[in-house]
C-alpha cells in the first residue's frame, strides 16, 4: 500500500530557493496533485460562492421585506399576522374621553386541514385543552378538504394560547386577532351596541359607523359615562324597588341636542349579545314606542298656549266627565270644578286637556305634534329607530286622545327631545349621540314661540312645586317637569289597568332650562310606600335622585336658597301666574261610565 | 488540557496530536456542536410532547450522543491516514454497506423508508457509508493516479452505483445524492475533463427534468418551489416566516413559534428555528462557521502532497458542505425541499456520530505530517 512521492522542489529561477510549506511536485504522480490543486482551487470557488449565497439569502429574506414578492407575502401572511394587519378598529369614547368600546390583541387558533395528519387524534388532543369543543365537529372540521383554513377557537387567553402552541400539533395554528372590548361592559351597551367577532358592527354606534370605525376612526359620543351612570343605577333601584319589568331614561343637552345619558333596562353584555334575552338587547330609549300619558300634557299645554287658544288663567269646565259617543273621559285627581289652565296642568286634569285640544282643532294639533317632531322618527345617530305609531285618519275622538297621551305611541326619545326645545325658549335641536363641535351651528326647530316657553317652564316648576311631581323636588334645582301614568295597552283589547308605565319628564334648572331628564319605570307595582304606583310616586323620585347626583357632573351649580325662585334668579321670566281662586270645592261626581279608552293622571 | 502541558516535544500519541492536528477547525466543530445543543434544547421540547415524551427526551438524548461523537471525532483524528484508510475501506464493506443493504431489504418502515435498522436503539447505517465511501474511492482513484493501468476510477465508480442504487431503493435521495456528490468531487479532482463535468450537470440536469415527469412528488416538490401558490407550502412558508419574524437579533430562546409549527422543526429546519429564536447574527455566524470548515479544510488540503489524503479529505468535505448548504438553502427557499439534516446541529444520533467520525477523519487526513507520512 506503500507508494512514494517524489517531493522535489522546483525553483522558479535558478538558484532561487524552494520555500518551506509549498512543496512542488513533478512527474505524473506531481501532474495529478497540481491538477488536484487546481481543481480544489475551483471547488473551494464553488463552495465561497454557495455559503455567500445562503448568506445572502439569510439577509434578504430577513431583513429585506418588499412587499412586491408574492412569495414573500404568502410566507409573512402564514407566520407574521402583523404584516396583513388592517387597521384596529376605530375606538369609541365618551365626552370626556373614557373608553366605551377599544380592542385588545389576541390569538386565535386555526386550522390548515391539508395539513392534519390525524383529525381524530389532533381533534381529541385539543379537545383536551378546550372540552367545550365537541369533539366529533372538530374533527369534521380537521377532516382533509378543499379548505385550507378554517377557525377553531377565536380568542384564545394567553395561557391557552401558549398551551396549544406547545403541543405543536402540525396544522394548527394560531394568529393574531383583535377582539372588541367594552371597558364598561353593559354601561351604555344600548348606545354603543356590539361587533360581532369578526369586527363588524352588528347593533348601536357600533353598526352605525360601522364603515368609520372600519377605517380606525375614533368616534367621539356626547354621552357622560358618568352621568350615564348616576342614571342606570337610579333607574336600577328603581326597578328593584318597584318589581318593575324594566326602565327607560334619557338626559338630553337642552342647547345642543347632545344626549348624555340613555339607559333602557334591562340591559345586555355587549361581550356576549348572544346570551342576553331579546328584551336586554332591545333598546327601549330610541326604539320602543309608547303611549306617553300625561307628559305628553306638555305638548297639549304648549300648543294651546302657543296658538292663542288659551292662556294661562283661561279656565275650563272639568267638573263633569267628557263624553264622546260612547267613550267617557275622566279625570284622576278630579277636582270637580272649572279649572284654570295653570289648574289643568298642575293636577293634570284630562278633562281640561280634551277641551283645550277640541278648541285647537283637530289641524292645528296635527301640525303642532309634526313641528315637536312626534310624526317622524328621531334622527339619532343609532340604527335601532322605532317610528311613531299614530292614527292616519284623525278624527276628533283622537285629538282629544291624544291631548292626554293616548292613542299615539312614540319613543321617549321623542318625548324627551320635544320637551328640551319647548323649554329651550321653543328651539328644539336636533337629538345627537356624538359630541357636537362648538363652532358648528345647530339647525334650531323653532316649536314654541319664547313666551310659551316661559310660560310653560313656570308650568313645569309648578307641578314640583305643587303640584303631582312633588317628590322630584332636588333643593336648589328649580326641578320643573310633569307625572304621567299611562296604562299599557293591551292590542285590541283596550287597557291593562294594573300594568302601566310610570313616567317622569323633568328639566333643570328651570329658571334657565339645562338639561332634560325623562324617567320611565315600566310596570311598577304597587306597594305599601307607594300604594299608587303613579309617575307621580314612582318615577319623580328617581328624577329626583338623578338631578341631585348628576348636575354637579353636568356643571350645574344649586341655588343656596332653595325652592323660591326669585325674580333676580330667573331674568326676564315672570314670576308664576297665581291660580285662580278656588271656588267652593264641591265632591267628586261619581265616575258616570266605564273609563273605557284610557285613565291617566 | 492546556498548551503548556504538553511540550513540543511531547511525542505520545496525544502530545503529537495536540500539535499537529488544525486546530482551528477543531475549535469551529466545536462552536457548531454547542449551537446544536443549545437548539436541539430550544426545538425538541414540542417535539418530544408530540410523541408523548419527557419534555427533556430530546435533550438528554442528544447531550448522550455529543459525548459519544466527540469521543469518536478526536478518537478517530488520533489516527494516521493509512489507519484512515484501513477503518473506512473495511468498515464500508464489512460493516456499513451489508448492513445498510440489511436496511433497505429487512428494515422496518418509518415514515415510509427502510433506512434504519433496530440494534437496542435505532442506526442508520447509510450515515457512516457515506464517510466510508469517500475513503475508499478516495482510495480507488489515487491508486488509479499512481499506477496506470489500475482500474481505480471504475471500481469506485462501480461501488458508488450500487450504493446510490440501494439508497435510492430505501428510498433516500438525499443521501444517494451526497454520495454521488462524494464520488463526483473525487471524480473532478482526479482531473475530469471539463467538458466531462458539463455533461456530468447536464445529466444530473436532464435526470431531475425526468424525475419531474415521472415521479409525482418529486415534480410536486419542484412545481411548489417555483410556484408557491400552487399548493402545499406549508413548510418553507413557515420557515420563512421564522426568519422574518426572528429579524437582526432573533425573538430570544425558547420564544420562537416555529418550532411547535413544523413537523421537523428539531432536525430538518433547525435553520429557521435558530432564525426565529436567536436572529439574523447568529445564523450567519453559522453559516461562516460551515464555510470555515470546508475552505480551511481545502486549504489544508491544498498543501498536501499525498493524493489519497487529498481525495479523501475533499470529499469529506465536500459531503459534509454539501449537506449544510442543502439543509440551509431549502430552509431559505433556495431550492426544494430535501430531507437533509444540518450538519451537527440538527438532531440525530447516527447522524451526529457518523459526522464525528467523519471529521474526525477529516482532522486526521489534515494534521501536520512530515514529508510522506504513510
Amino acid at each position: 500500500m506503500m507508494f512514494r512521492i517524489r517531493e522535489l522542489c522546483r525553483p522558479l529561477s535558478p538558484g532561487a530557493q524552494c520555500r518551506p510549506g509549498q512543496p512542488r511536485f513533478e512527474g505524473p504522480l506531481g501532474a495529478a496533485i497540481e491538477t488536484g490543486r487546481t481543481r480544489l482551487l475551483v471547488l473551494g470557488g464553488l463552495f465561497f460562492l454557495a455559503f455567500a449565497l445562503v448568506g445572502g439569502r439569510l439577509v434578504d429574506v430577513t431583513l429585506l421585506k418588499p412587499a412586491a414578492d408574492p412569495k414573500r407575502n404568502v410566507a409573512r401572511a402564514a407566520a407574521d399576522p402583523d404584516a396583513a394587519r388592517e387597521f384596529f378598529r376605530g375606538e369609541i369614547a365618551d365626552a370626556k374621553g373614557e373608553l366605551l368600546a377599544t380592542n385588545i390583541v389576541t390569538w386565535s387558533l386555526y386550522a390548515d386541514p391539508k395539513m392534519i395528519l390525524d383529525p381524530a387524534a389532533t381533534a381529541a388532543r385539543l379537545v383536551r385543552l378546550f372540552p367545550e369543543l365537541d369533539r366529533k365537529e372538530l374533527a369534521e372540521k380537521l377532516k382533509p378538504s378543499d379548505k385550507r383554513f378554517v377557525w377553531l377557537r377565536r380568542h384564545l387567553t394567553p395561557k391557552e394560547y401558549q398551551e396549544v402552541i406547545a403541543e405543536g400539533l402540525p396544522g394548527i395554528g394560531a394568529r393574531k386577532d383583535r377582539r372588541r372590548v367594552y371597558p364598561h361592559g353593559s354601561l351604555g351597551a344600548h348606545v354603543v351596541g356590539y361587533a360581532d367577532i369578526d369586527n363588524h358592527g352588528i347593533a348601536g354606534v357600533e353598526r352605525q359607523f360601522d364603515g368609520r370605525l372600519k377605517r380606525g376612526e375614533r368616534i367621539q359620543l356626547s354621552l357622560d359615562l358618568r352621568v350615564q351612570h348616576v342614571l342606570r343605577e337610579e333607574l336600577a333601584a328603581a326597578v328593584k324597588r318597584h318589581h318593575a319589568i324594566g326602565a327607560m331614561g334619557v338626559i338630553l343637552d337642552v342647547h345642543t341636542g347632545e344626549t348624555k345619558a340613555l339607559v333602557s333596562l334591562p340591559e345586555f353584555d355587549p361581550h356576549e349579545p348572544g346570551r342576553a334575552s331579546e328584551e336586554g338587547r332591545f333598546n327601549r330609549v330610541t326604539l320602543g314606542t309608547y303611549e306617553m300619558g300625561s307628559t305628553f300634557k306638555i305638548l297639549n299645554t304648549a300648543m294651546a298656549l302657543d296658538s292663542s287658544v288659551a292662556t294661562l288663567t283661561k279656565v275650563y269646565d272639568a267638573r263633569f266627565p267628557l263624553k264622546h259617543g260612547k267613550f267617557t273621559i275622566n279625570d284622576y285627581h278630579g277636582k270637580g270644578r272649572a279649572l284654570s289652565v295653570t289648574e289643568i296642568f298642575q293636577f293634570s286634569s284630562n278633562i281640561g286637556s280634551a277641551k283645550m285640544a277640541i278648541e285647537a282643532g283637530t289641524p292645528r294639533q296635527r301640525a303642532f305634534m309634526g313641528r315637536a317632531g312626534m310624526l317622524k322618527p328621531v334622527s339619532i345617530e343609532l340604527p335601532e329607530i322605532g317610528a311613531p305609531l299614530y292614527p292616519r285618519d284623525w278624527k276628533p275622538l283622537n285629538t282629544i286622545t291624544i291631548s292626554y297621551g293616548h292613542g299615539i305611541s312614540v319613543t321617549p326619545l321623542h318625548l324627551a327631545a320635544a320637551v328640551a326645545g319647548i323649554v329651550n325658549d321653543g328651539k328644539r335641536a336636533p337629538v345627537t349621540l356624538v359630541k357636537r363641535d362648538p363652532k358648528e351651528p345647530i339647525p334650531y326647530v323653532p316649536v314654541v314661540n319664547s313666551k310659551t316657553s316661559a310660560e310653560m317652564r313656570q308650568l313645569m316648576r309648578l307641578v314640583v312645586e305643587k303640584g303631582t311631581g312633588k317628590r322630584a323636588e332636588a333643593p336648589g334645582y328649580f326641578v320643573g317637569g310633569k307625572t304621567g301614568t299611562a296604562d299599557k295597552s293591551a292590542g285590541k283589547k283596550g287597557y291593562r289597568r294594573n300594568t302601566r308605565i310610570s313616567s317622569f319628564v323633568a328639566a333643570f334648572p328651570m329658571n334657565a332650562p339645562r338639561y332634560v331628564v325623562l324617567v320611565m319605570i315600566d310596570e311598577p307595582k304597587a306597594s305599601a310606600d307607594t300604594p299608587e304606583a303613579t309617575g307621580g310616586a314612582v318615577a319623580a323620585p328617581v328624577v329626583r335622585e338623578v338631578v341631585l347626583k348628576a348636575a354637579p357632573l353636568l356643571g350645574v351649580l344649586p341655588a343656596e336658597n332653595t325652592s323660591e325662585l326669585t325674580d333676580e334668579k330667573r331674568p326676564g321670566q315672570k314670576a308664576p301666574a297665581k291660580p285662580p281662586a278656588k271656588p267652593a270645592a264641591k265632591p267628586a261626581p261619581p265616575a258616570a261610565g266605564r273609563l273605557e279608552r284610557a285613565a291617566t293622571e | 488540557m492546556t498548551t503548556t502541558a504538553l511540550a513540543r516535544t511531547d511525542t505520545s500519541i496525544v502530545g503529537r496530536w495536540w500539535w499537529t492536528v488544525d486546530k482551528m477547525t477543531l475549535g469551529v466543530l466545536l462552536v457548531l456542536i454547542v449551537s446544536g445543543a443549545v437548539l436541539t434544547l430550544a426545538a425538541g421540547r414540542p417535539a418530544a410532547a408530540r410523541i408523548q415524551l419527557d419534555s427533556l427526551h430530546f435533550v438528554k438524548q442528544q447531550m448522550a450522543v455529543i459525548v459519544v461523537g466527540l469521543g469518536v471525532m478526536v478518537g478517530t483524528s488520533l489516527l494516521s491516514p493509512r489507519w484512515v484508510k484501513r477503518i473506512g475501506v473495511l468498515g464500508l464493506f464489512l460493516v456499513w454497506l451489508p448492513l445498510t443493504a440489511l436496511a433497505t431489504f429487512y428494515g422496518p418502515e418509518i415514515k415510509g423508508a427502510h433506512r434504519w435498522l433496530h440494534i437496542g436503539f435505532s442506526l442508520q447505517p447509510s450515515e457512516f457509508l457515506k464517510p466510508c465511501f469517500a475513503i475508499f474511492a478516495a482510495w480507488m482513484f489515487s491508486l488509479w493516479k499512481e499506477n496506470r493501468g489500475f482500474p481505480g476510477w471504475i471500481i469506485a465508480t462501480g461501488v458508488c452505483g450500487v450504493i446510490v442504487v440501494l439508497l435510492a431503493k430505501q428510498p433516500d435521495v438525499g443521501m444517494a445524492a451526497v454520495v454521488f456528490a462524494i464520488w463526483f468531487s473525487q471524480l473532478f479532482l482526479a482531473g475530469l475533463a471539463y467538458v466531462w463535468v458539463a455533461a456530468a450537470v447536464g445529466g444530473v440536469a436532464a435526470v431531475g427534468v425526468a424525475a419531474y415527469f415521472t415521479v409525482p412528488h418529486v415534480a410536486h416538490r419542484i412545481k411548489l418551489f417555483l410556484d408557491p401558490s400552487s399548493g402545499d407550502n406549508y413548510q418553507v412558508d413557515r420557515s420563512l416566516g421564522a426568519f422574518m419574524s426572528g429579524g437582526l437579533f432573533g425573538k430570544g430562546p425558547g420564544e420562537g413559534t416555529v418550532k411547535a409549527q413544523l413537523p421537523d422543526a428539531h432536525s430538518d429546519f433547525i435553520f429557521a428555528v435558530a432564525g426565529e429564536e436567536f436572529g439574523l447574527i447568529a445564523c450567519l455566524v453559522i453559516v461562516a462557521a460551515y464555510a470555515a470548515i470546508v475552505m480551511r479544510g481545502l486549504a489544508r488540503v491544498f498543501d498536501e502532497g499525498n493524493l489519497f489524503v487529498m481525495y479523501a479529505a475533499t470529499a469529506l468535505l465536500t459531503g459534509f458542505g454539501l449537506q449544510a448548504f442543502i439543509n440551509m438553502a431549502s430552509a431559505l427557499h433556495l431550492m426544494p425541499t430535501k430531507g437533509m439534516t444540518l450538519p451537527f446541529i440538527s438532531y440525530g444520533g447516527t447522524s451526529f456520530v457518523a459526522l464525528a467520525f467523519g471529521m474526525g477523519m477529516v482532522l486526521a487526513l489534515t494534521r501536520r505530517r512530515s514529508g510522506s507520512a504513510l
